[in-house]
């Protein structure tokens, strides 16, 4: 979660794949993989198995939408 | 922490650097102010504001932080203490940055700024930079404060919390009133830049079906793929702009795509009915993606051109405007110009985002300041985009697009006559050639600001990126303008349908049920009409619509962000900082001048231009006398319904305001000496485990 912190600028490729690794997080591009890790890490011992990919875009996008979200 | 003395610069070249800074913003805001000669160059906006914000973050936002809010990086923030992977998430700070500015930056601080633009350019930039940087900033600053320390709470709960059940349903009151109002006037802008034209109609009508394709796609194709799916739909959505320019040529097809005002508006509101009551998937979302995407890339694309063009601003810095004759909006430089830019200067939309999702992400307590103060920073910095955009225009082309034909006449030779009266040279060939360069029938009286916008967005790209598609550029600016607006019609009126459902679930449960589609159908029903029925009103309007909805649009917008400030004034009294409350309480005393007066003018001037009540009696005589004629006469009776409908909410939010204000010395005073009143609703501090891992900078 906060790589950016504790990243030093070894190599060109390094700082391009941080870019890329910044922006799928800012576009919720990776939401899925997060969300995989999040429940690998928390919830492994409660249920069976997480939710596939379909489903979690679907529960994802409901829960977006559901406050203020954009402005004026 | 070794590792952040370490970063830091040695104090003497750190205070070289900030004297620096302080020099060249002064000689540049002095050069900007100071001014009086046929052009100045845009850059020394751009360096005046990066100087002025770069000062506001570094110096006052750090006594903000440090000082008043006391804010405490060893306390666990909500996200912390909620961890569960969905709204609470301990983020990076770029990205809840990203998140927060792409949430709070809409398409306000590009209209406002150029609506202002008719006082000159120096009243504006003015407002700009001081409202933001001791208002604005302070207030979204603030309110993310205020709910960390809360469990993420929203404002209206916050309000209810801190100044009790009257300053609660103020607020929710307040947020209601401002999205009807809102939406309505956006959605005049959309239309006033579509009226007539097929170009521009046939491009935004395929943002639509762009929508729902990539809506399917990421749905049903590449579930979660956002990165793959607004690719293509940017692809396509350039695409449309080039197809426009097809279909505008197309003798058959351009008639298909060639509506007035009213007939755009009726669309428009079929449009955001479904909108609100189509799954978010299909429309809503896969909108708000590109929207994003095309409104972060053009506002890039538009920095970079004014920095490599530098363009020369040729508005005069005062015009004779300022005495309140002016012809896009009515009233004095004072309190117009304050109410005219709202985002951009001060928002009290944006408290919304600053206690609703924004609040759950945070990491650290101490991020508020970077996200708080300084997403709002850069926002503003948009809004003096907007005016060097607007203000690069020869002012006679500025007042002829924007002044409503009911001020200079439906007829080009007369309106022309009358803005070279006002000194402002003009004729009517060169509108003629700069509405064919721009690929438009005609570019007179498109009141909104959005056309003038995207003539001087064309004009600094074509220059900067080539000087041969001045057409396509200028019908990508609308694109992208009438793209991120009907996000905000979307986006709004859904989240006025839940407030809706959840105040009528007080009276029957069932109307409370999000997802229960009779509700649904009823509470989007309500919603839409509500809105549009001012933008229809806006359309057959003489006046043009934006004339009386926009000041009551900034009217609204001030009024939540002095409901934000009350609620901030209150925490700061009640939590022992009473000595620092003239951070929030004089933004909020100005704020209740400006709108008091505004408002007051706009109820009970004689002007028949300015004030809503003397405009119908106005009308009322003229149709007694018999003056009118036909559809003219016919229009009138509900022109002055209208008028005497915004006087009615002009005088809502006016006496809404004032009973907040009122709670709120009350609330503050009881803190003070020692009586009753709702107690501090902070939560107490837990100490955080994040950060003795994380080496912060």
């Amino acid at each position: 979660m906060c790589q950016a912190d504790s990243w030093k600028i070894g190599s060109v490729t390094d700082a391009l794949r941080h870019v890329w690794a910044m922006i799928r997080e800012l576009t919720g591009d990776d939401a899925y993989e997060r969300y995989l890790a999040h429940w690998h890490t928390h919830h492994a011992s409660e249920r069976a198995t997480p939710l596939d990919r379909a489903a979690f875009c679907r529960e994802e996008q409901r829960r977006k939408w559901e406050g203020v979200r954009r402005c004026c | 922490m070794a590792t952040t003395v370490a970063k830091r610069l040695p104090r003497p070249l750190s205070l070289g650097m900030w004297a620096a800074v302080v020099v060249f913003g002064t000689f540049a805001l002095a050069a900007v102010a100071f001014n009086r000669g046929e052009s100045i160059s845009a850059m020394w906006f751009i360096v005046a504001a990066i100087c002025i914000y770069a000062l506001g973050y570094r110096f006052y936002s750090a006594f903000l932080a440090a000082k008043v809010f006391a804010l405490d990086s060893t306390r666990a923030t909500p996200a912390e203490r909620f961890s569960d992977g969905r709204d609470f998430v301990p983020t990076n700070r770029w990205i809840v940055f990203g998140h927060h500015f792409a949430a709070i930056a809409g398409p306000g601080p590009l209209i406002g700024p150029t609506l202002a633009a008719q006082f000159g350019y120096l009243p504006g930039t003015l407002w700009i930079l001081i409202g933001a940087t001791l208002g604005g900033c302070v207030q979204d600053f603030v309110s993310l404060f205020c709910s960390i320390r809360r469990d993420g709470r929203s404002l209206g709960q916050m309000a209810r919390d801190e100044l009790g059940v009257i300053g609660g349903a103020a607020a929710l009151i307040g947020v209601m009133a401002i999205m009807i109002i809102l939406i309505a006037v956006l959605g005049l802008v959309v239309v006033n830049a579509m009226r007539h034209s097929p170009w521009a109609t046939s491009t935004v009508a395929a943002t639509i079906p762009i929508a729902l394709m990539i809506g399917l796609f990421m749905r049903h194709v590449r579930p979660g793929r956002v990165l793959e799916g607004t690719a293509i739909g940017v692809v396509l959505l350039l695409l449309a702009v080039f197809g426009g320019g097809w279909v505008d040529k197309h003798e058959t097809l351009r008639a298909w795509f060639d509506y007035d005002g009213p007939s755009l508006a009726l669309m428009i509101i079929v449009y955001g009915f479904a909108a609100a009551v189509l799954p978010v998937w299909l429309l809503l979302a896969p909108r708000d993606y590109l929207s994003t995407f095309m409104k972060i890339g053009t506002i890039v694309a538009l920095a970079v051109a004014i920095i490599i063009l530098n363009p020369q601003v040729k508005m005069p810095a005062l015009t004779q405007f300022v005495d309140g004759t002016g012809p896009i909006f009515a009233g004095k430089v004072f309190p117009f110009v304050f109410i005219t830019i709202a985002c951009g200067a001060i928002s009290g939309f944006h408290s919304l985002i600053a206690s609703g999702t924004t609040p759950k992400l945070l990491a650290n307590e101490r991020d508020a300041r970077f996200i708080g103060y300084g997403a709002m920073a850069v926002e503003s910095f948009v809004a003096i985009m907007a005016m060097v955009a607007a203000c690069v225009l020869d002012p006679g082309v500025y007042f002829a697009i924007n002044s409503p034909a009911g001020v200079v006449g439906a007829q080009a030779a007369d309106a022309v006559a009358m803005i070279n009266s006002w000194h402002y040279p003009v004729t009517v060939e060169q509108m003629q050639v700069l509405a064919r360069e721009m690929g438009e029938a005609t570019l007179f009286a498109r009141t909104g600001g959005a056309p003038s916008l995207a003539v001087g967005m064309a004009s600094i790209f074509s220059n900067a990126f080539g000087d041969t598609l001045l057409a396509v550029w200028y019908h990508f600016a609308i694109m992208f303008e009438a793209l991120f607006i009907l996000t905000t019609v979307d986006a709004g009126t859904r989240v006025a349908r839940f407030m809706l459902q959840d105040i009528l679930g007080n009276l029957v449960p069932a109307m409370g049920r999000t997802s229960w589609y009779p509700s649904v159908l009823i509470c989007s029903g309500f919603v839409v009409a509500g809105w549009g029925y001012f933008l229809y009103i806006g359309t057959i309007d003489p006046l043009g619509g934006i004339n009386s909805l926009w000041p009551l649009f900034g009217i609204s917008n001030q009024m939540l962000a002095a409901i934000a400030l009350c609620v901030a004034t209150t925490v700061l009294v009640k939590s022992r900082r009473a000595r620092f409350v003239w951070v929030t309480a004089l933004p909020l005393v100005w704020l209740v001048a400006v709108t008091s007066t505004a408002a007051w003018q706009k109820l009970f001037s004689a002007d028949p231009g300015l004030g809503f009540l003397s405009h119908a009696d106005g009308l009322a005589a003229k149709l007694a006398s018999g003056a009118l004629t036909g559809a003219a006469a016919d229009q009138t009776p509900r022109l002055i319904f209208n008028d005497r409908l915004d006087a009615a909410l002009t005088a809502f939010f006016l006496i809404t305001v004032w009973v907040l204000v009122v709670e709120t010395s009350r609330v503050c005073f009881a803190s003070m000496s020692g009586k009753r009143c709702p107690p501090l609703a902070e939560t107490p501090h837990v100490p955080s485990r994040l950060v003795e891992d994380w080496v912060r900078d």
